[in-house]
C-alpha cells in the first residue's frame, strides 16, 4: 500500500465535478482507492472509512481541495495526481466564458437576468436566494438542508415581491420550455403543472409527452410547501399564475400527502377559476378533491392520462391497469421461474416520489411495505442498509445523499445494494426506476448493467431466477434517448414497463400469482 | 399581471450559482446564462458577511 495525498487550500470545486474526477481516476490501473474532494466532515469520514485519512488531512477545512490515494507504487500515484490536474484544467478550458465571483458582479454582467438557479451548500444558499429576491429575480433553489423557518421567510419575501421562489429542495422545473436542474425535454402543450415533488413532476410530464400532449409550464415548489407551517405559499402563487396564463388550459397539482387544511386552501383557490384541473396528492382522499370540483389522479400516470383526456376533450376514466398487451403471459412466465421460497419485492429507487407512489400501490395489493421513507412509522427499516420482507428504498433520501451527489447522478449506492439484495433467497423481484433528462447521469442504465449481470450470476449460482422489472422516466428528446436506454434493459432480460405505476402493479401481480400457486 | 406571468413571456436569462453541470445543460438548450465562480467564504469573510447581514 502506497498512501499519497495532496492538499490545496482555498480551492473550490463542486461535488459533481469532483465525483466525476474520482471515478475517472479509479479507472487507472494500479489505483486501489481514491477520493478527490473538498475537506468536508463527511468527506473526511469517507476517507477514514477507506483507510485514506492522514493526520494532515484531518486538519483541512471545507474550503480546501484534497486528493487521497492508495496505489500499488509511487509512479501510479504521480500519474494519478497529474491526471486530476489534467481533468481540472480541461474543465477550466471548457468554461471559457467569463465567470464573475459573486452574485453582485454576475448581476452587473447580466442585469436583465430574470432567474437565479442556486445549488450551493444549504447554509450559503439561503443568503444568495434572499439576495436574488431582493434584486427582483425569480429563484430556483435546488439546495436542501435549509431550515423550515428560512424557507418560510424566503417564500413570504417572494410572495410580497410577486416572484417565484421554487424550493428549497426543488429538483425539477420547466419554465418557458427550458428544463431546469433535473428535468426532461417535454413538448409544448396546454397543461400547466405545479408540483411539490421533483420526480413526481418528471413522471407526469413524461407521461403527458408520451400520450401526445405537452406542457405550458412546470413550476416546482420544493417538497415542504404544503406542510402546515409553510401553508402552500408557492403552490398557491404558482397556481394563480397558471390560472392567469392564456397558454394553460388544464392545471395539474402534484404533492406528497399535504397538510389537510393546506390542501383545502389550495383546492378552494383552484375552484375559484374555471380552468379544469387534476390533482395528485399522494395517498390523499380522492373524495376531498372531487368535493372542490377537481379530478383526483390515482397515480402519476393516471394524473397525466386524465389531464391529457381533458386537454383533448375526451372522456375521463380511471386508469389502474396495463397498456402492455401480453401482460398475462409475462405474469405466468415469470411466476413459473420462481421457486417456492421466493416471495418478496425489493424496490431500488432513485426518485423519491416514484418510491412513494410504489409504496402506495403495493401496500394496497400485497400488504406491509418497509422503507427508509415509510408511509407509516411502523414500516421504517431499523437499518436502512438491510431490507426486510417487501422493502422499497429511496436512495435519494438525505440519509444516503449527505455530502454526495444524488443517485440519479451517482449510481454507486444502488449498484452495491443490488448485489447484497440478491443474496437474500426470499426475494422474487427487483424493481428499479431509471430517470432520464437533463441533470441525470448520461447513461443511467449503462451504469447499472454490469451490476444487473453480477446480480443475476449470484442468484444463478444456487439456481434462482430473479425477476427484474423497471420503468424509464424519459422521452426520446432527452439527452440519453429513451429507446436506447430501454433497449439495454431488455437485452439483459429486464422487463420494461411504460410507467412506474404499471411496473409496480406487475411486481404485485407476480407476487400474488406466486402466492396463489402454492 | 404578476411578475410570474411576465416571466412566462420573457426569454429566460439565468444566473447559475453552484453545480456547473446545470449551467452546461442550460447552454445546451441555448439559454443565456452566467456561471458564478462561487467559493465558500473564508473565516474572515464569514465574520464580515454576518455583520453585513445584520445591517440589512
Amino acid at each position: 500500500m502506497v498512501l499519497k495525498y495532496l492538499i490545496r487550500e482555498n480551492s473550490y470545486y463542486d461535488s459533481v465535478t469532483l465525483m466525476i474526477i474520482t471515478r475517472e481516476v479509479k479507472k487507472i490501473e494500479g489505483v486501489k482507492e481514491v477520493i478527490v474532494g473538498m475537506g468536508t466532515e463527511l468527506n473526511k469520514e469517507l476517507t477514514g472509512n477507506l483507510n485514506l485519512l492522514t493526520p494532515e488531512l484531518q486538519k483541512i477545512t471545507p474550503n480546501d481541495f484534497f486528493i487521497s490515494l492508495d496505489s500499488v507504487d509511487d509512479n501510479i500515484a504521480k500519474k494519478a495526481f497529474a491526471f486530476v490536474d489534467e481533468l481540472l484544467s480541461k474543465k477550466k478550458a471548457e468554461s471559457e466564458d467569463y465567470q464573475p465571483s459573486t452574485f453582485e458582479s454576475a448581476l452587473k454582467y447580466m442585469p436583465d437576468a430574470n432567474l437565479v438557479l442556486i445549488s450551493l451548500p444549504g447554509k450559503y444558499a439561503v443568503r444568495e436566494a434572499k439576495n436574488a429576491l431582493l434584486n427582483d429575480k425569480h429563484v430556483m433553489l435546488f439546495s436542501d438542508n435549509v431550515p423550515l423557518e428560512e424557507e418560510i421567510d424566503l417564500k413570504k419575501l417572494a410572495k410580497q415581491r410577486r416572484l417565484l421562489m421554487m424550493g428549497p429542495d426543488c429538483g425539477t422545473a420547466i419554465i418557458n420550455h427550458v428544463a431546469l436542474a433535473f428535468s426532461n425535454v417535454i413538448r409544448k402543450g396546454p397543461i400547466g403543472i405545479v408540483g411539490a415533488s421533483g420526480t413526481g413532476i418528471q413522471e407526469v410530464t413524461v407521461m403527458i409527452d408520451k400520450l401526445g400532449s405537452g406542457i405550458s409550464q412546470a413550476i416546482g415548489t420544493g417538497g415542504r410547501d404544503l406542510k402546515a407551517k409553510v401553508g402552500g405559499i408557492m403552490m398557491i402563487e404558482g397556481l394563480k399564475a397558471l390560472q392567469n396564463d392564456p397558454l394553460t388550459e388544464v392545471i395539474v397539482l402534484i404533492s406528497k400527502p399535504p397538510d389537510k387544511e393546506v390542501a383545502r386552501k389550495v383546492l378552494s383557490i383552484l375552484k375559484e377559476r374555471q380552468k379544469p384541473s387534476v390533482v395528485y396528492f399522494a395517498g390523499g382522499d380522492p373524495e376531498v378533491i372531487k368535493e372542490y370540483g377537481s379530478v383526483p389522479g390515482l397515480s402519476l400516470e393516471d394524473t397525466a392520462r386524465k389531464a391529457v383526456a381533458i386537454a383533448k376533450g375526451m372522456s375521463i376514466k380511471d386508469f389502474t391497469g396495463f397498456t402492455v398487451t401480453n401482460i398475462n403471459k409475462i405474469i405466468q412466465e415469470e411466476t413459473k421461474k420462481l421457486n417456492k421460497k421466493q416471495r418478496y419485492i425489493r424496490g431500488l429507487y432513485t426518485g423519491g416520489t416514484l418510491c412513494d407512489e410504489a409504496m402506495i400501490i403495493l401496500s394496497a395489493l400485497v400488504g406491509d411495505i418497509y422503507s427508509n421513507i415509510p408511509l407509516k412509522p411502523e414500516g421504517k427499516l431499523s437499518d436502512i442498509n438491510k431490507s426486510y420482507r417487501h422493502s422499497l428504498i429511496d436512495f435519494g433520501d438525505d440519509e444516503f445523499t449527505r455530502g454526495k451527489p444524488h443517485p440519479m447522478i451517482d449510481p454507486y449506492v444502488r449498484q452495491e445494494r443490488i448485489l447484497s439484495e440478491v443474496k437474500d433467497r426470499e426475494i422474487a423481484i427487483i424493481l428499479m426506476d431509471f430517470v432520464l433528462g437533463f441533470g441525470s447521469n448520461s447513461d443511467p442504465v449503462g451504469e447499472m448493467i454490469p451490476y444487473i449481470k453480477k446480480a443475476r450470476k449470484i442468484a444463478a449460482k444456487d439456481g434462482r431466477h430473479i425477476c427484474m422489472i423497471s420503468s424509464v422516466c424519459g422521452t426520446e428528446a432527452d439527452p440519453q434517448s429513451l429507446i436506447g436506454q430501454e433497449k439495454k434493459l431488455k437485452e439483459e432480460g429486464v422487463i420494461v414497463m411504460p410507467s412506474n405505476a404499471q411496473a409496480v402493479r406487475l411486481a404485485a401481480a407476480i407476487v400474488l400469482s406466486r402466492r396463489n400457486s402454492q | 399581471m404578476t411578475r410570474i406571468n411576465e416571466l412566462f413571456q420573457e426569454e429566460l436569462k439565468i444566473i447559475n450559482m453552484g453545480l456547473e453541470s446545470f449551467n452546461e445543460n442550460l447552454k445546451k438548450q441555448n439559454v443565456k446564462t452566467v456561471q458564478v465562480d462561487w467559493k465558500p467564504p473564508t473565516r474572515r469573510n464569514k465574520k464580515m458577511l454576518s455583520l453585513l447581514d445584520k445591517l440589512k
